[in-house]
């Protein structure tokens, strides 16, 4: 089991999830949760005009989507969210991918892979 | 004044209406002001800021009742200032009587004119915003209300008062409000010093919400038609005549020939066609068009709202070279936007006299210039004095802690906007 989490843009959230659903989804709905988060890398601010100055921002505001994968949809997964986050400028965003040691249902109390 | 405690003088309905909808919507504009200036400042300090607007309703809302209509419109003391003990909490004056010769009750007036006093102190608040300390907030407020709009109000507005005597036009206040405001605006924001955060040319502090700003905006300009057209009851009788009517085309034609200036202008200069500027462009036209609301021509008001617009948009692009911290840029656009329209009324006025442009000569001009010149003087000097009252008793200044906290959480122990989360 591991643990992706994706910084991406926010606005290739609905590409991203196309491709997610195209690899995980089985019938059954996969799972993922996204939070808004702001933060810096290379990308600059955005720019705004305050009283006729440029201003720019000093963090950025992106997406972070965190989903729990069993080992056979690490791969498959990592390659959806390249393919709908990527569109080769800087601040397309990372994806960390972490082991995880277990996962719990809380419905039904399953543990492990098949809690996923 | 006097009446027959039996036989009530006969009101004009039309003119009563008009008064009492006009008290109601100038009002109105002093929360559409805490939006304008709630939305310019960052979230840690919305409540405060709004709270400056609304407290002034609270405060002068009683301080008119009690002394500040005695002192700005009871009998004159060689034109310096009023007083008449009747006014005293109008204990003295019944309801059934009626202002000077126009067929209104004098209550509607008192009320009309209150609101007046309420927004004037609160204008000033925008230069102040996010570090001023809340007691000495509600101190100055008073005693400026007091002390200087009153005698002001009483010189300009009052038929006995020694400005207006001399033949200053002030139709709805642009000397004795938005020039009043704006230059003590200036003079506080330089007696406090910047902000803790404000570093002119490394970045800007940003709004927090503009929305809010828009709708206060929207709120100001549906306000002042009753700031502008009820203030039609010093000169016409009945009061909702031609003149108001006037004063309402001119109203609407300065605040959108501002608003569309102030467009323009930054569209060209960032091209950026920006919100805030729109916002800007309709305050700073509805300011100028001010003072000469009845006196003036829909054809000038044009000129009004686009010269308005150009100067404030100039001097909020200098405000960074010169150091001061005014905040929300109170003295960028009621001080520059008052001073504007003063001097412009003495060249366009058509009635009652003609104006400089109008083949009437310098004479208007002159007076205006004068009347600006008092407004200023006074302003500056009493809001100097008044401040360093202040700063030697309760300070001026919230504490480092408390500015760099927010002064929602750390002054009033509330905060506008909570996580979803914690709901």
């Amino acid at each position: 089991m591991k643990l992706i989490t994706a910084i991406i843009r926010p606005e290739r959230l609905e590409a991203v999830q196309t491709a997610l659903q195209a690899v995980l989804d089985e019938g059954d709905h996969y799972r993922l949760s996204v939070e808004t988060v702001e933060g810096h890398g290379r990308q600059d601010g955005e720019v705004e005009i305050y009283r006729g100055q440029r201003v720019r921002a000093n963090l950025v505001e992106k997406l972070k989507l965190t989903l729990g994968v069993n080992e056979a949809y690490v791969e498959p997964a990592i390659q959806a969210i390249l393919r709908g986050a990527r569109t080769g400028r800087v601040g397309d965003g990372k994806i960390f991918v972490t082991p995880l040691e277990d996962c719990v249902r809380i419905r039904t109390g399953e543990r492990g892979s098949a809690a996923i | 004044m006097t009446q027959l405690a039996n036989a009530p003088a006969p009101v004009d309905p039309g003119s009563t209406a008009w008064m009492l909808v006009s008290s109601a919507l100038v009002l109105l504009m002093v929360p559409g002001l805490a939006l304008f200036y709630g939305g310019l400042v960052r979230r840690k300090n919305v409540l405060t800021t709004m709270l400056q607007s609304f407290a002034a309703m609270g405060l002068i809302g009683v301080q008119w009742i009690v002394i500040g209509y005695a002192l700005a419109f009871g009998a004159s003391y060689g034109g310096w200032i009023g007083f008449d003990p009747r006014l005293l909490a109008l204990s003295g004056l019944p309801y059934t009587q009626n202002f000077a010769d126009k067929a209104i009750p004098e209550l509607v007036f008192v009320m009309f004119q209150g609101k007046f006093a309420i927004i004037t102190p609160a204008l000033i608040s925008g230069a102040v915003a996010e570090r001023m300390k809340f007691s000495a907030y509600v101190w100055f407020v008073l005693l400026w209300a007091t002390l200087i709009y009153c005698p002001l109000a009483h010189w300009v507005w009052n038929a006995e008062g020694w400005l207006f005597k001399y033949g200053v036009l002030d139709f709805a206040g642009g000397t004795v409000v938005h020039i009043s405001s704006g230059v003590s605006a200036l003079v506080l924001a330089v007696m406090l010093g910047p902000r803790r955060d404000y570093r002119p040319g490394h970045g800007a502090i940003l709004p927090h919400n503009l929305v809010l700003t828009l709708l206060g905006a929207g709120l100001l300009w549906f306000g002042w038609f009753g700031f502008n057209a009820g203030s039609a009851v010093a000169i016409d009788h009945p009061v909702a005549g031609h003149v108001a009517g006037l004063a309402f085309a001119t109203t609407q034609t300065a605040a959108a020939a501002g608003a569309l200036t102030w467009l323009l202008i930054e569209w060209w200069h960032q091209r950026r066609p920006t919100s805030l500027g729109l916002a800007s462009g309709i305050l700073a036209g509805l300011v100028a068009i001010t003072p000469a609301a009845g006196h003036v021509t829909p054809a000038a008001a044009l000129v009004f709202g686009a010269v308005a617009a150009t100067m404030c948009f100039l001097a909020v692009q200098m405000k960074p070279r010169f150091g001061y911290d005014d905040s929300l840029d109170a003295f960028g656009v009621h001080g520059v936007g008052g001073l504007i329209g003063a001097l412009l009324t003495g060249i366009f006025c058509f009635i009652p006299v003609a104006g400089w442009a109008m083949g009437g000569g310098p004479g208007q001009f002159v007076k205006q210039a004068v009347g600006a010149g008092v407004a200023v003087a006074f302003a500056a000097a009493g809001t100097f004095v008044i401040a360093a009252l202040l700063r030697a008793t309760v300070g001026l200044r919230a504490t480092d802690e408390e500015e760099r906290d927010g002064l929602d959480i750390s002054v009033h122990g509330e905060r506008a906007y909570h996580q979803v989360i914690s709901s």
